[in-house]
């Protein structure tokens, strides 16, 4: 079996159709052990749908999922140190907390029981394990799904909005927990719709919008095509555009909007340039830094799509654009 | 890389041993349905039914009823389970057996948690298997306690006396009581049958009430169908005529060929409706909850 060198979850070209709708559109993500990925989008993106496709829920329309190098939906043999939930875990309402735990151990075999008492304690549920899940608020339900993951002693999990639902102190405990997941060494695989979140855990994103990746990589790559542009505006700006080219630190200076756009890591290059403009005799008007934060990106990303087909067109090409930056600037 | 170190790690059994298995998936099936009240509903009906008609039988044994066994009620309590029997096919039994067939898949339907189950080490048909199981277990629970509780009630009503066969014959008691026992497991078979069309119902409508609902309306049709003028030559094949198939063992020497009939007749309606419930439920998208 190659399952010790195949990534913990690979996905080609999947795409799930729901009559004309493809909610899940085409996805290509590598997650590799260690990683904690961020699935990104806003409501109806395809979060869920792609979700219960890696946990072998529902069947692809096209495309494959392989956990460890094996199909989900071929073999249960594939959820194998693979633990998750979809959308909020689910339970059987007449029965306890921790009978539900046994009967979940029971069904992964291997003395998954002999964790019940450790994982109770991990979500702090140790208290109620004794009551019935009817009678359990979201949060409990919550914890109790992770509790319920942690009895197969994963090497990848996969959540699907863990925090939503949750009171700020329940997120941020959920938060924590994640992190100190992903320190034991299990890979994570996390869906939601708050960057804030994404950013805060996550060391890579995807970012999906109508079942479609619109950006792939590193939160930092990600952040600091965000965080480190500014636009230019010179007394001459066509001798600008070349300093800019010219100066060290400063990356992909172009034309846009009667302006010059530029990024630059270092807030020290940006000192340096506004010396060179000077002395090249290209004095300057106004220099600002773009307040489009993460957050920006984010909506330039993810909004628009849908509205008429030439503004769907407009967005693609803004897109490609902001991927490349985010690219140039790994 | 350490895991395990998540809770602490628990000596692992190496290689398959430990995996789980449909016995597994059975054992905490019928563990749920010990927890649900509509097994006790179900189990409740069998019970209380032969001990209503013990009751009815005292407090009326001048009449006679026109129906078969209906005069031997009075002179021997080993008629009353097969009495039951009788009247039972019409919807109890069939009821008895939906309450439970009807609801095994579509209750986690309901509450959303087959994608919990679903995402362990178990695969679909190992969850099929177990359910399908323990719906059976219930049922045939459900029929020899209905039997017994015939026996026991007629008994102390009318007497453990022989028994007069449909041949007009006397049947000793003893053996009468064999018969009675005899008779309960070739009845299991139109149950086995309303029991796969009630896991199909359950599987394709995902919706507990609509099931049961449903197996019984199909269940009324086929005896519905075998009452219609011009339809009368469909007899031998519906599943209503099978649940008639034991009074066989009453004739002297007994007659084979109505349970012949019934074992092929029912397969030919259950292992349709088994396998399509199977192949519905491997390759369903499990969506919501
Ligand atoms: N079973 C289904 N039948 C029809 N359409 C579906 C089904 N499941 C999902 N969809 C559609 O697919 C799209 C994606 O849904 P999905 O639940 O994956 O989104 P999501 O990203 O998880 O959203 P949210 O943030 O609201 O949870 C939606 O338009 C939804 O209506
Ligand atoms: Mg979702």
């Amino acid at each position: 079996m190659s399952a010790t060198t195949a990534p913990p979850l690979e996905v080609r070209g999947l795409v799930k159709r729901y009559g004309n709708l493809a909610a899940v559109d085409g996805v290509d993500l590598t997650v590799d052990a260690g990683d904690v990925y961020g699935y990104l989008g806003p409501n109806g993106a395809g979060k869920t749908t792609s979700l219960r496709m890696m946990l072998g829920l529902i069947r692809p329309t096209a495309g494959t999922v392989s956990l460890f190098g094996r199909d989900p939906w071929e073999t249960a043999r594939a959820l194998d140190g693979v633990a998750g939930f979809v959308e909020a875990p689910t339970f059987y309402p007449y029965l306890s907390g921790r009978r539900n735990l046994e009967l979940l151990a029971a069904f992964d075999g291997d003395g998954a029981s002999a964790l019940i008492d450790s994982a109770l304690q991990t979500v702090e549920l140790t208290d109620r394990a004794r009551d019935k899940v009817g009678g359990y608020s979201h949060g409990m339900r919550q914890r109790l799904g992770i509790a319920a993951a942690l009895l197969r002693q994963p090497k990848l999990l996969l959540l699907d909005e863990p925090t939503t639902g949750l009171d700020p102190g329940g997120m941020r405990d959920m938060r924590v927990l994640v992190r100190q997941l992903a320190q034991q060494g299990i890979t994570i695989m996390l869906s939601s719709h708050l960057l804030a979140e994404v950013e805060e855990v996550c060391n890579r994103v995807a970012i999906v919008q109508s079942g479609k990746i619109v950006y792939e990589g590193e939160i930092s790559a990600l952040k600091r095509s965000a965080g480190a542009a500014y636009t230019l505006q010179t007394t001459d700006d066509e001798r600008a555009l070349g300093i800019c080219r010219a100066q060290r630190g400063i990356e992909e200076a172009r034309p846009s909007d009667g302006k010059i756009w530029f990024s630059a890591e270092e807030e020290e290059a940006v000192a340096a340039l506004s010396q060179a403009l000077v002395e090249g005799g290209a004095l300057i008007r106004a220099l600002t830094p773009q307040t489009a934060r993460l957050e920006d990106l984010f909506f330039s990303l993810t909004e628009g799509a849908g509205n008429g087909a030439e503004d769907a067109a407009a967005d693609g090409a803004e897109r490609e654009s902001i991927q490349a930056q985010a690219e140039a600037t790994r | 890389m350490s895991s395990g170190a998540v809770a602490a790690p628990a000596p692992r059994i190496a290689g398959r041993v430990g995996r789980p298995s449909v016995l597994t998936v059975y054992r905490w099936e019928v563990f749920k349905l010990i927890h649900l009240k509509r097994t006790y509903l179900g189990l409740g009906l069998s019970v209380i039914v032969p001990i209503i008609f013990a009751v009815a039988i005292h407090f009326r044994h001048s009449q006679h009823g026109d129906f078969a066994f209906a005069s031997y009620l009075n002179r021997s309590g080993l008629a009353l389970p097969l009495v039951i029997l009788l009247f039972g096919a019409v919807w109890m039994f069939p009821l008895i057996t939906a309450l439970v067939a009807g609801d095994i898949f579509a209750s986690e339907d309901h509450n959303g948690t087959l994608k919990t189950v679903l995402t362990r080490s178990l695969q679909r048909w190992q969850i099929f298997a177990g359910k399908t199981l323990a719906a059976t277990t219930y049922a045939v629970i459900a029929i020899l306690l209905n039997g017994t509780f015939a026996v026991v009630a007629g008994t102390i009503q009318s007497g453990f006396n022989p028994l007069q066969s449909l041949s007009g014959t006397t049947v000793s008691a003893s053996h009468a009581l064999g018969l009675v026992y005899l008779a309960l497991v070739i009845y299991l078979m139109p149950i086995a049958t309303v029991l796969c069309i009630g896991l199909l119902l359950s599987t394709l409508t995902r919706n507990s009430a609509a099931a049961v609902v449903g197996t019984l309306m199909i269940s009324l049709l086929f005896q519905l169908i075998g009452v219609l003028p011009g339809l009368q030559g469909t007899q031998p094949y519906l599943l209503s005529t099978q649940f008639q198939a034991w009074q066989g063992l009453l004739r002297q020497p007994i007659d084979w060929s109505p349970i012949v009939q019934a074992v092929w007749v029912c397969a030919m309606y259950a292992v349709p409706a088994l396998g399509a419930a199977f192949l519905i439920f491997l390759r369903r998208d499990v969506a919501g909850g």
